[in-house]
């Protein structure tokens, strides 16, 4: 039995790739045993990174907060484990700009020793919104889905909007990532859970929980527990395999046909969406006091030797990972962290699991695309393109730097699905030049404002100046009336006056 | 064959239509462009706010204003660059001309020796855009944020301790 | 470990510009069969000095614009503007005149205005008008069909190609023995001449749609179309598009007045415009770009080849509309944008 895929809304283009999924799915969900040492980034969200509260050499417990949440929108960071802090250096990260970011450094001294609670759990039913949302910050809880931006600030921005869905995203749409399907088959009761406690942290009805169609299991193991739960407010639903279906604005757009305004987010058409992780992190956080210390990876690839998805601790090294996966193979090349379409390939396997970490994917060779020809104007970029923009276009204005043609053919507009450099002849990396075009175009749009600040800046002289001439005329005229008005008669007196202060 | 009325008949829609067209244009000329000060601010709003002068114009805004009033060229503003004068001549249906001095590759700043300002003000009075602090006697400083690169700072100052630093 | 970098996708590309031309190239192969079989070699001998000077224009021509000739003569885009500038041409065409017409296509409509990717016109439409308008004379030497049944004279392979090489035919042949009008020409001409469709169609050289032989290269190229829109290499919006703009009028018109009229099957079986609609038009440099966009410019290019074929001068109107279509694709493609996902009507540029 599936659940039904009614009323779908439609995606505009979109690939069906090859899913590669069954090398990692055909392995049950295993657990990583405590890593000697743990690599805590500070910054594993979007926003500031957060503030270290401990000290080089202080001891530390499974479940302490170790760094706080710093600046209006951030996440803090707990220890995955107990140990002793070694240090709190700079070290390799897998991110696009740079490639060491600060981090606290844990030796794990394997006793996995928690810290305790101190006050009683609250009744989770009497919490108010704004409760639920404080304790989701407390928790360092995170979008899984790959955007890390700290779920609590989501759920606050959402309240000030007209609410109508909750949208739990299991749509795992690119290729070798398997950890969502993995999780919703493993705790299906909790993701629904988590979707209960979302739902009573926004005030919400209806909780749609979307799962593609090439997952039937996991859909099968949440409809049991859907079921045994018995809450009709939450629905699931099917959609078709393709990617890139589970991108935050496309699956809004496929569930319930609202498209996301330009520059705008899917609450403002009514719609907040959490990744199934999210929802089982907040769970966890909620109702076992476990803050977001794991998650569920995939490790796969060809250069891996046994693919499987694990639940790792957040700061494992990639190498301990891959080493509990049966190592390299030995033809790993390329370590990529997230799926082939978005993620980023990494130098070094010494890079930390963190928050945003779904998939660890080695490689032994990736297909040259062969040289960049001219674009023939073919348009399968812009059949396959989700947002129906015309990337062959703006290619061309990307190349001319015309501004003005990449705002109104919708720049920024791009996801980066990567859609379009796949089924390119002639192999431009169109989603590379794109990221270039946006950081110009941002750089363009700073000038602009600059000059308008030194436009207004020059006028305010000028009026000021110009007051100030007024003012000095005005005050030159006063003393020439007086001294009109006043005649010879004051004259006589100051000069009275002046004789009179000399004697 | 031709007859006097297909003649008459010819020269009258010729006369027709110029007298249609005379009408038209004159009616567009009158009509269609905009005030002239709203034509300046549309070059204003081109221009790079600099400030600089370098166009032989105390600013910006004169210098459009010149454009409009006194028909002066669209090339003389260097920091504008090619791109400037490309959107001038479309807004003004002028051709495009070369600059009259290349546009600087970088966007600079002034910076002030502190050590060497002896609080003199030339400078904080000659900057266009009130980029420069500072009290008479005490030290000035330039607002990094808000300074445009004109350089007019640079000639007022009696001891010659302003610089231009490139921005990265 | 350490690991080499690289940037995403990590996918291997699905598609490649030499691919898709080479698919182009070999799905035209039935058409060429039957070219062959019905019209004799002139066909290859066309096809052979076409291909060979549009890759020695195509070097020549990269070589003095500073590009290395290698990788874009790999993409076989000359060769496919060779071909279908073979197609177009009749089987009995001097070298000169087939080697003007590569050479005028790849230099100065495709090379000299920047090469693949940014040529306007179609280079292989564009070189064929060139010759067409140029020596109108050399350009209507279309042997007659071989079907059985028809009593004409034929060259054999090395008369042929004499012919194409020199310009003379055998002794004791005339220009009449061997060539016959094709179907659109005789067509034209009778209608001319103030006689009715079921008259022309005494004529032995028509068939049951179009000409004989010609309808059945019609349905060889048609094989060869589908089989690129199976393939993906091209999308059904411009043969869709031309099928609609040439059928429908052809259609009302032939139930309206039927004496004067072709039939639609005439239509699209008598000349080349099964080869306009799968492979002429669906050049993606110079179609228009969004899928709406290319059915309105498939529409132009069938509404023109009809009203070509009807009322213009030439008797198949296929390049000349194909080169007008060119002509107004920037304007479908400012007028034919998408709408983004996310826009809506108010904050449309």
């Amino acid at each position: 039995m599936s659940a039904p895929t009614y009323d779908l809304g439609k995606l505009h283009g979109g690939l069906r790739l090859d899913g590669r999924k069954e090398e990692a799915t055909a392995n049950p969900l295993q657990r990583i045993p405590v890593p000697p040492q743990l690599i805590l980034p500070l910054a594993q969200h979007v926003g500031e990174p957060a503030h270290p509260v401990v000290g080089i050499g202080e001891r530390v417990l499974k479940g302490q907060l170790v760094a706080e949440q710093d600046g209006t929108l951030g996440a803090p960071v707990h220890a995955s484990s107990s140990g002793k802090v070694v240090a709190i250096e700079p070290w390799p990260i897998s991110r696009r700009y740079g490639d060491k970011a600060p981090c606290i450094v844990i030796e794990t001294d394997g006793k996995d020793e928690a810290i305790q609670r101190s006050e009683p759990s609250p009744e989770i039913a009497s919490l108010t919104q704004q409760q639920l949302a404080d304790m989701i910050l407390q928790g360092g809880i995170v979008g899984l889905g790959g955007a890390v931006f700290p779920t609590a600030q989501k759920l606050v921005q959402a309240n000030t909007c007209d609410l109508d869905y909750l949208i739990l995203n299991g749509v795992e749409c690119e290729p070798y990532i398997s950890c969502d399907d993995m999780l919703m088959r493993d705790r299906p009761h909790e993701v629904i859970g988590g979707a209960q406690i979302l739902m009573q942290a926004l005030g919400l009805n209806v909780a749609y929980v979307v799962v593609e169609s090439d997952k039937p299991e996991a859909l099968h193991r949440l409809e049991e527990a859907a079921n045994e739960i018995g809450d009709t407010r939450i629905i699931l639903k099917q959609v078709p395999t393709i990617y890139p279906s589970g991108g935050e604005d496309q699956l809004v757009q496929l569930v319930t046909n609202r498209e996301v305004p330009s520059g705008g987010l899917p609450s403002d058409v009514g719609c907040l969406v959490q990744n199934v992780g999210t929802a089982v992190a907040i769970y966890d956080w909620i109702v076992n006091h476990e803050p977001l210390i794991s998650r569920v990876t995939t490790v796969t690839g060809d250069g891996v030797a046994q693919p499987t998805n694990v639940v790792v601790r957040i700061g494992t090294t990639v190498a301990d990972v891959v080493e509990f996966a049966g190592g390299y193979t030995d033809q790993a090349r390329h370590l990529v962290i997230g799926g082939p379409m978005t993620g980023r390939s990494v130098s070094t396997d010494r890079v930390p699991v963190v928050k945003a970490t779904n998939c660890i994917l080695v490689l032994s060779d990736i297909p040259t695309p062969g040289p960049e020809m001219p674009c023939i104007r073919c348009g399968e970029c812009a059949a396959v393109c989700p947002v129906q923009l015309l990337p062959q276009q703006l290619f061309w204005y990307a190349c001319a730097d015309d501004e003005k043609r990449l705002r109104s053919y919708g720049l920024t507009d791009c996801i980066e699905c990567g859609c379009c450099d796949l089924v390119c002849p002639s192999h431009i990396p169109l989603t590379a030049d794109f990221r270039i075009a946006k950081g110009r175009i941002q750089e363009l749009a700073d000038e602009k404002a600059r000059a308008q600040r030194a436009r207004r800046r020059y006028e305010e002289r000028k009026e000021r100046q110009q007051k100030e001439q007024q003012q000095r005329d005005r005050e030159l005229a006063r003393q020439k009336e007086t001294a009109k008005t006043a005649g010879p008669a004051a004259i006589a007196e100051i000069l009275r006056r002046k004789q009179k202060n000399k004697d | 064959m031709i007859t006097v009325a297909s003649v008459s008949i010819a020269v009258l829609t010729i006369a027709l239509l110029a007298l249609c067209a005379g009408l038209a244009l004159s009616y567009a000329s009158r009509r269609l462009p905009a005030g002239e000060a709203e034509l300046a601010d549309e070059i204003n709003a081109l221009l790079p706010q600099t400030q600089c002068a370098q166009c032989g114009y105390p600013g910006c805004r004169p210098y459009a204003e010149a454009i409009v009033n006194d028909g002066a060229p669209i090339n003389l503003c260097p920091p504008g660059g090619d791109m400037t004068v490309r959107n001038l001549a479309a807004l003004l249906g002028r051709d495009v001309v070369p600059l009259t001095a290349p546009q600087p590759d970088t966007l600079s700043v002034a910076v002030i020796d502190e050590s060497l300002c002896i609080g003199c003000t030339h400078c904080r009075n000659a900057c266009p855009v009130d980029a420069i602090v500072g009290a008479h006697q005490l030290m000035h400083t330039v607002i990094e944020s808000e300074c445009t690169g004109c350089e007019l700072c640079l000639a007022p100052c009696p001891v010659d301790c302003i610089s231009l630093k490139a921005v990265a | 470990m350490e690991f080499e970098r690289r940037e995403a996708p990590y996918l291997a590309p699905t598609a490649s510009v030499s691919r898709v031309m080479l698919e182009v190239l070999l799905a035209l192969i039935p058409a060429a069969l039957a070219h062959v079989w019905y019209f004799g070699p002139g066909f290859i001998f066309n096809l052979v000095i076409a291909g060979a000077f549009c890759l020695v224009g195509e070097w020549a021509m990269l070589k003095a614009r500073g590009r290395d000739p290698s990788l874009a003569l790999s993409d076989y885009s000359a060769l496919v503007t060779a071909a279908l500038l073979a197609f177009a041409l009749p089987s009995l065409t001097p070298w000169w005149v087939t080697a003007s017409g590569a050479l005028f296509g790849i230099v100065v409509a495709k090379n000299l205005y920047g090469g693949l990717g940014f040529n306007v016109f179609n280079p292989a439409m564009a070189g064929y008008v060139v010759v067409l308008v140029a020596f109108p004379m050399h350009l209507n030497l279309w042997v007659a069909p071989r079907i059985g049944d028809l009593d004409y004279q034929f060259l054999t392979f090395f008369e042929t190609l004499r012919y194409t090489l020199t310009g003379n035919l055998p002794d004791m042949m005339t220009f009449d023995a061997v060539s016959r009008a094709t179907p659109l020409d005789a067509m034209k001409s009778g209608l001319n001449n103030a006689r009715t469709v079921a008259e022309i169609y005494t004529l032995p050289i028509m068939g049951d749609f179009g000409g004989r032989g010609w309808e059945w290269i019609g349905n060889f190229t048609a094989i060869g179309g589908f089989w690129l829109l199976i393939r993906k290499v091209i999308r059904w919006h411009i043969p869709a598009g031309v099928g609609a703009g040439l059928l429908i009028p052809a259609t009302i018109m032939y139930l309206v007045e039927p004496g004067t009229n072709p039939s639609p099957g005439f239509h699209l079986f008598g000349g080349s415009a099964i080869l306009c609609a799968f492979f002429v038009a669906t050049d993606p440099v110079s179609a228009a770009t969004s899928p709406k966009g290319r059915f309105i410019y498939g529409v132009g290019i069938g509404l023109l080849i009809y009203v070509i074929r009807t009322y213009g001068a030439y008797a198949d109107g296929v390049a000349f509309a194909v080169l007008l279509m060119n002509v107004a694709v920037p304007a479908i493609d400012y007028f034919t944008q998408p709408h983004i996902v996310g826009h809506y009507e108010d904050d449309e540029p």
